[in-house]
């Protein structure tokens, strides 16, 4: 787009008042507002000793877990919509013939890279049968890179973890299975 | 010349050509959908996706009359004056119908269905399908069943196109697959004790319109949105079917016959449909390497007895060495390019300019096996014989063999042998090997260790079909060039970049560049020139022309 494009409309500055060419009730003003934040409630906590509250755990998009169906088998069907739909490319399937005779397909194996993943719950969205969900668990360490590419254990046990906690999102929007 | 009227456009078409509707439409660019009806198969007209409105234009008056039902497309052959209407809300009603009845059976199982994605059903359900559902659908897990040792049929994801059935009786000529009981209750099915177990099985699959066929060699390996595909040759046999090479990340996962009416028709066969699994090996030869100067007389020397070589230096040394030792014979393998043949013979002439060039070893399996449907595999396991043998004639060396090369080095009449090779599967026993025990230099260039590559001075390693590029003849003389598919593994370069550079050329191996030169330097290869069409040219047709 160029500057004489006409879509843009070009507006002029305004020109300083009285007040703001004194700038002693500009400063007054300032100062104000750091007085008013002085003595008003505090919205920071001090994280790590204090944990902050997470406002809606449904909706917030933290680790991920697969979650397990009634028989506790995973509930993935190995489909790679998340793996599709992911946009940092974090994750990474492997599927094979179920064992089980109302399944076709499980995953082999199933990893994310927390590391590359942008938390943004896209797998989510994409995932058919509400396998793959985000907690509300926000901190995230490791030692090293190996540890934070979580594998198919691991994420189940986010879920073992969590599932008290944040029931699977599935019974309450009404899931697909 | 007849001329059909398709949505109001008038189309010209040949006068003895016998079209029908589908296809005379497609040539005003109207794609009608369609399940059951293949350019390859017999019509039935059963799927009833392709219903149309037609009408006649009469000649004298030109005033149109309407059929006054709907027809099916596939079935309705078009002459002179034929008005084809493929957009009348009629005709939209009724395919829209269609998918409503197809999908009450269907599983909708989509996620976990390995056609998702390259689905006609799916496809046609987003262009002509309803945008409400009326009945009460909800996915179910299809049943499977196991048809042949490379084919399950999920049962219920079928719609009964029965195009795998007229498969199995027009093309492939056992009738493994049959329709069992009728109306809503209607399966495929094989007769106990007989599976689907001929050459030709694995094209059922890629008949399928829908997920009913799963190849059990792709079944669960990979999502069809992730492939890349690239097209390829097959070297599987001297027939050189037009493939597609189907992969991703430089891994290779599945091979589909692509459309050419010089060669292949719509087919391929399950020999060179799986002969890709060689490409992934792990004891594929994979470095250059010379053998070490300490055991250089005791030749067979088990273990690390080659030295592993940079191939900027192979280049150099392996030019230097073959000339100290003398009298060089050559074996061009039928495995090569048109391309790598080419420049082989013309590196030999260059160290030795009586170097004597022969055709390599041809691996010859049983006898053609030609189907019912006209579809023949070659007995002759190599996809190149006819080019190298013209390569080779235009060295002065046409119509010498691996035999004569054999008898050649046995006379003593050489000091190195280059025998390049390439081949998927053992092709020399340990007696043929000896041959090449007393000579000077020898430079074995293959996929796999042999029993010739335990004598070797140099071990080259060589390309697999999908990681070459360049040109091959099929035993019918129809040549087709092609692109390289995938890397080859690290650590190996495709026979055309060593030659490329052995020759003294810069940059990166051009293939194409290498071939407008042979065509343009050499009279039978001249209907190489320019681009090669996608199917490929006749090399005899443009030579009497």
């Amino acid at each position: 787009m160029k500057p004489t494009d006409p879509a843009i409309t070009w507006l002029e500055e305004k020109p300083l008042g009285l007040a703001e060419r004194l700038y002693l009730p500009l400063f007054v003003g300032g100062l104000a507002t750091t007085a008013r934040h002085l003595v008003s409630p505090k919205v920071t906590v001090s994280y790590p000793e204090q944990r902050p509250t997470v406002g809606n755990p449904l909706i917030y998009r933290g680790v991920h877990r697969l979650n397990r169906d009634e028989e506790g088998r995973v509930k993935c069907v190995a489909c790679f919509l998340c793996a599709t739909a992911c946009p940092a490319h974090c994750i990474d399937i492997v599927a094979t013939e179920s064992p089980w005779p109302d399944r076709e397909k499980y995953p082999e194996s199933f990893q994310i890279d927390e590391l590359r993943c942008i938390f943004c719950g896209m797998c989510e969205e994409a995932c058919p049968v509400d396998a793959i969900e985000l907690t509300s668990l926000l901190d995230l360490t490791g030692k090293s890179r190996e540890e934070m590419i979580f594998d198919k254990e691991k994420l189940l046990s986010v879920y073992d973890m969590t599932k008290d906690a944040e029931p699977m999102k599935s019974a309450s929007l009404g899931g697909t299975l | 010349m007849p001329v059909v009227i398709v949505d109001g456009q008038e189309i010209e078409i040949g006068a003895d050509e016998r079209l029908n509707c589908i296809e005379a439409a497609r040539r005003a660019g109207k794609e009608i959908p369609h399940y059951c009806w293949h350019p390859g198969l017999s019509v039935v007209a059963s799927c009833r996706m392709c219903l149309i409105e037609t009408g006649q234009r009469d000649a004298a008056t030109g005033k149109i009359s309407m059929v006054p039902k709907l027809v099916p497309g596939c079935q309705t052959p078009v002459k002179d004056g034929t008005v084809i209407v493929t957009e009348s809300q009629l005709v939209k009603d009724s395919r829209a119908r269609v998918e409503e009845a197809l999908l009450i059976d269907h599983p909708i199982d989509c996620p976990i269905c390995d056609k998702a994605g390259e689905c006609l059903l799916q496809d046609y359900h987003f262009e002509h399908g309803q945008a409400e559902r009326r009945a009460d659908l909800h996915p179910f897990t299809s049943r499977k069943r196991d048809v042949g040792p490379t084919v399950t049929l999920f049962v219920d994801r079928c719609i009964m196109c029965t195009r795998c059935v007229r498969f199995t009786r027009e093309v492939s000529g056992a009738s493994e697959l049959m329709v069992v009981s009728r109306g809503s209750t209607e399966e495929i099915d094989v007769f106990p004790g007989f599976p689907l177990d001929n050459k030709l099985a694995g094209n059922v699959v890629d008949l399928c319109p829908v997920g009913a066929l799963g190849d059990k060699d792709f079944l669960y390996q990979q999502r069809v949105w992730f492939l890349k595909r690239e097209a390829n040759v097959c070297g599987g046999c001297s027939a050189g079917c037009s493939i597609h090479t189907e992969h991703n990340q430089d891994t290779v996962y599945r091979l589909k016959p692509r459309e050419n009416p010089h060669v292949n028709t719509w087919w391929m066969c399950d020999d060179g449909r799986y002969g890709w699994h060689h490409l992934h090996d792990q004891s594929r030869v994979l470095s250059a390497g010379r053998r070490r100067e300490a055991n250089s007389n005791g030749h067979g020397t088990p273990g690390d007895a080659f030295e592993a070589i940079e191939w900027a230096d192979v280049v150099t040394r392996l030019r230097d060495d073959l000339k100290a030792a003398g009298r060089l014979a050559v074996a061009v393998s039928p495995m090569l390019t048109v391309e790598e043949a080419w420049m082989l013979c013309a590196i030999a002439r260059s160290i030795d300019p009586e170097a004597f060039l022969t055709l390599g070893h041809v691996p010859v399996v049983g006898a053609d096996e030609t189907f019912p449907g006209g579809f023949t595999i070659r007995a002759e396991k190599c996809p190149n014989r006819k080019g190298v043998e013209e390569v080779l004639a235009l060295y002065g060396a046409g119509g010498r063999s691996w035999d004569d090369l054999l008898a050649h080095v046995a006379a003593g009449k050489a000091d190195a042998a280059w025998v390049t090779g390439g081949y998927p599967t053992p092709w020399i026993d340990d007696t043929t090997a000896a041959t090449f025990a007393d000579l000077e230099c020898l430079v074995v260039q293959d996929l796999f260790e042999s029993s010739l590559m335990k004598l070797a001075t140099w071990r080259l390693p060589a390309a697999g079909f999908a990681e070459r590029a360049g040109t091959w003849v099929n035993v019918a003389h129809h040549a087709q060039s092609f692109g390289q598919a995938i890397k080859p593994p690290a650590g190996v370069w495709p026979e055309g970049r060593l030659f490329w550079n052995m020759l003294g050329r810069r940059g990166l191996y051009d293939p194409v560049g290498v071939r407008q030169q042979i065509a343009g330097s050499a009279a039978p290869f001249a209907a190489l020139a320019g681009d090669v069409p996608a199917n490929g040219v006749d090399l005899r047709v443009r030579q009497l022309a």
